[in-house]
């Protein structure tokens, strides 16, 4: 294809962006973490326990070596999938949170899931029936769910759907290892729940969009060559119109995963939220930091593909900028 | 000389506001078959108008159009819209004024230029469609066309777009092709070569053309036969070199004294 290889340098440059960026989060983490007052083999031991025995910790755990040693010693461990000791529990960081990450991943895709499904189709109808009874309709309610906060819609949601309709059982939890179908079943309305206030965004932001790019020259040059409506539409002004909410849903979806803290406590899941709030209450660190890095990484992963993804559909797109 | 193309009793009126607004009145055209017309007048005069109208892009609710364009036994203004679209970038083309913009800017040149193919002759294979398109741009004057097939409109500059433009607006062998002001965003230079082509074209295929342009003199280097609009109706029209050596109307007068005195010099 033309320009391949102009697309491996944009990609590759992009890709040591990333890596850059979450050495620098990290690090960020890291001090953030270690100028907090507080010394991690005191909450070990305990505040009765005799200065020998916590100077003793304290080497044995690699507290006494310089900032940077142990910034390093702590980087590539976390590489390796090593995030420490909780202080809280005396047990390694990994094995308190693998369970739970799939349970607040599963949320925030499906979420994300939700919103790309229902306001694609959505936001192309009212922008092609622009001002019809379906455009006017939703713009209204769209207004509604944006000023409604997830947790809020999540606590309607519990009582509409759990409480009246008995679409689902309230704090009735499945695991996924026990039942993948049930698991997912119960998380149907809180994903819907983080979805739908970026759903109303998505919604008013392709139809902006598709209505602002069906005006201009080339969509009049598309209708000149022999297009109707919808070969215009979906031809030529719906790749267009997509650039800028690409983005958007690449921040939504980084926002939901994160977003889905709150809601997992609204709906009783038993995801990372629990312990990661109980963690900061405790300040167990290691869990905190590992979390942190762990929300940070997605974050910044999804924004590495939204980059890549953009640089496919808009050509524009080059490398200086 | 067959008649293509009849306009009669062209009427355009806006209703966006709450007094409808006149843009074209009592619009006339004849258009033979390999002619090439010239409609001049300032802006507002209403020819991009009749123009557009010609190519059935007018087709707003807030637009009320009245009056007959005959073209192959139909009338493209109250035909099934089927038809028009059959017609429209097949047996009619139209070049615009913003060759910038006037491209979509995420889609390669050869997919945009090989589109009227792809709408009306669905029949001709990929490879062919590709063969004729590439042909097509080193028809309209764009060296290695191989390369701008894959290229994107970005990447080309105002006169190439304006190339590409007409290669894809000539791709189906249309019947009229109609310019609406194509090079006035262009610079001199480019100007001429772009005129150039489109002769060459006519010449060459026997196209007709509808050329729009503010500019008389550019007008008389192209079009055997004018039309002067001003305020949306018809002023004068004729023989290019009768209009231009003895204008009847003080507009017409107007119009060649504005001409820079230097293409006067002969």
């Amino acid at each position: 294809m033309f320009g391949g290889e102009y697309d491996m340098k944009y990609t590759l440059k992009k890709f040591i962006s990333t890596v850059v960026t979450l050495v620098v989060v990290s690090l960020c983490v890291f001090l953030a973490f270690n100028v907090l007052p507080g010394d991690p083999a005191v909450r070990m031991l305990g505040l009765e326990a005799s200065p020998e025995l916590i100077e003793q910790t304290r080497e044995r755990m690699g507290l006494n070596d310089p900032l940077l040693v142990r910034y390093f010693r702590w980087f590539f461990a976390f590489l390796q999938g090593d995030f420490g000791t909780s202080y809280s529990y005396s047990v390694s960081v990994a094995s308190l949170v693998v369970k739970k990450i799939p349970i607040t991943l599963t949320l925030g895709l499906l979420a994300f899931l939700f919103t790309v499904l229902i306001s694609i189709p959505l936001g192309i109808l009212t922008a092609k029936y622009e001002n019809g009874i379906l455009d006017r309709t939703i713009t209204v309610i769209n207004q509604v769910i944006m000023a409604i906060p997830p947790f809020f819609s999540g606590i309607l949601i519990t009582f509409v759907f759990g409480m009246i309709f008995k679409l689902f059982t309230p704090g009735g939890f499945i695991s996924y290892t026990d039942d993948f179908g049930g698991f997912l079943k119960y998380l149907f309305f809180p994903s819907l729940a983080i979805a739908l206030p970026k759903v109303a965004m998505t919604v008013k932001m392709l139809r902006g969009n598709l209505i602002d790019e069906s005006g201009k020259d080339y969509a009049r040059t598309a209708y000149s060559r022999g297009n109707n409506t919808n070969g215009v539409l979906y031809r030529h002004v719906l790749k267009n119109a997509m650039i800028p909410v690409i983005t958007f849903l690449g921040m939504a979806l980084a926002d939901m995963v994160a977003g889905s803290i709150v809601i997992e406590q609204v709906f009783n899941i038993p995801g990372i939220s629990r312990i990661l709030l109980s963690s900061i209450s405790n300040r167990d660190y290691p869990v905190v930091e590992a979390i942190i890095m762990g929300i940070a990484t997605i974050v910044i992963v999804i924004n590495f593909l939204v980059d890549v993804i953009y640089r496919i559909i808009d050509p524009r797109i080059s490398i200086e900028d | 000389m067959g008649i293509i193309l009849d306009v009669t009793d062209l009427h355009i009126e806006f209703h966006d506001s709450s007094t409808p607004e006149t843009a074209v009145e009592d619009f006339d055209l004849m258009l033979g078959k390999g002619e090439i017309v010239g409609i001049v007048g300032e802006s507002g005069s209403g020819k991009s108008m009749s123009a557009l109208a010609i190519a059935g892009l007018l087709n707003r609710h807030a637009i009320r159009k009245t009056g007959r364009i005959m073209f192959r036994g139909q009338d493209l203004l109250t035909c099934d819209r089927a038809v028009l679209r059959s017609f429209q970038g097949d047996e009619i083309s139209i070049i615009f004024q913003e060759p910038m913009t006037s491209l979509n800017p995420v889609k390669r040149i050869g997919w945009q230029v090989e589109e009227p193919l792809r709408i009306h002759h669905p029949e001709i294979k990929k490879k062919e469609r590709k063969e004729r398109a590439i042909a097509m741009l080193g028809d309209v004057g764009l060296e290695h066309a191989e390369e701008v097939y894959y290229m994107y409109p970005h990447e080309l500059s105002g006169g190439m777009r304006q190339r590409v433009m007409i290669a894809a607006a000539m791709i189906g062998n249309p019947q009229i092709l109609i310019a609406d002001e194509p090079t006035t965003a262009l610079d001199v230079t480019v100007q001429a070569q772009i005129v150039d082509l489109l002769k060459k074209l006519n010449r060459e295929k026997g196209t007709s053309i509808i050329f729009i342009s503010h500019d008389l003199s550019l007008v008389s280097q192209l079009c055997e036969r004018v039309i002067v609009m001003q305020k949306g109706n018809i002023v004068e029209t004729g023989d290019t070199e009768a209009i231009f050596t003895r204008p009847r109307h003080n507009y017409t007068k107007k119009l060649i004294a504005a001409i820079p005195k230097i293409d006067l010099g002969e």
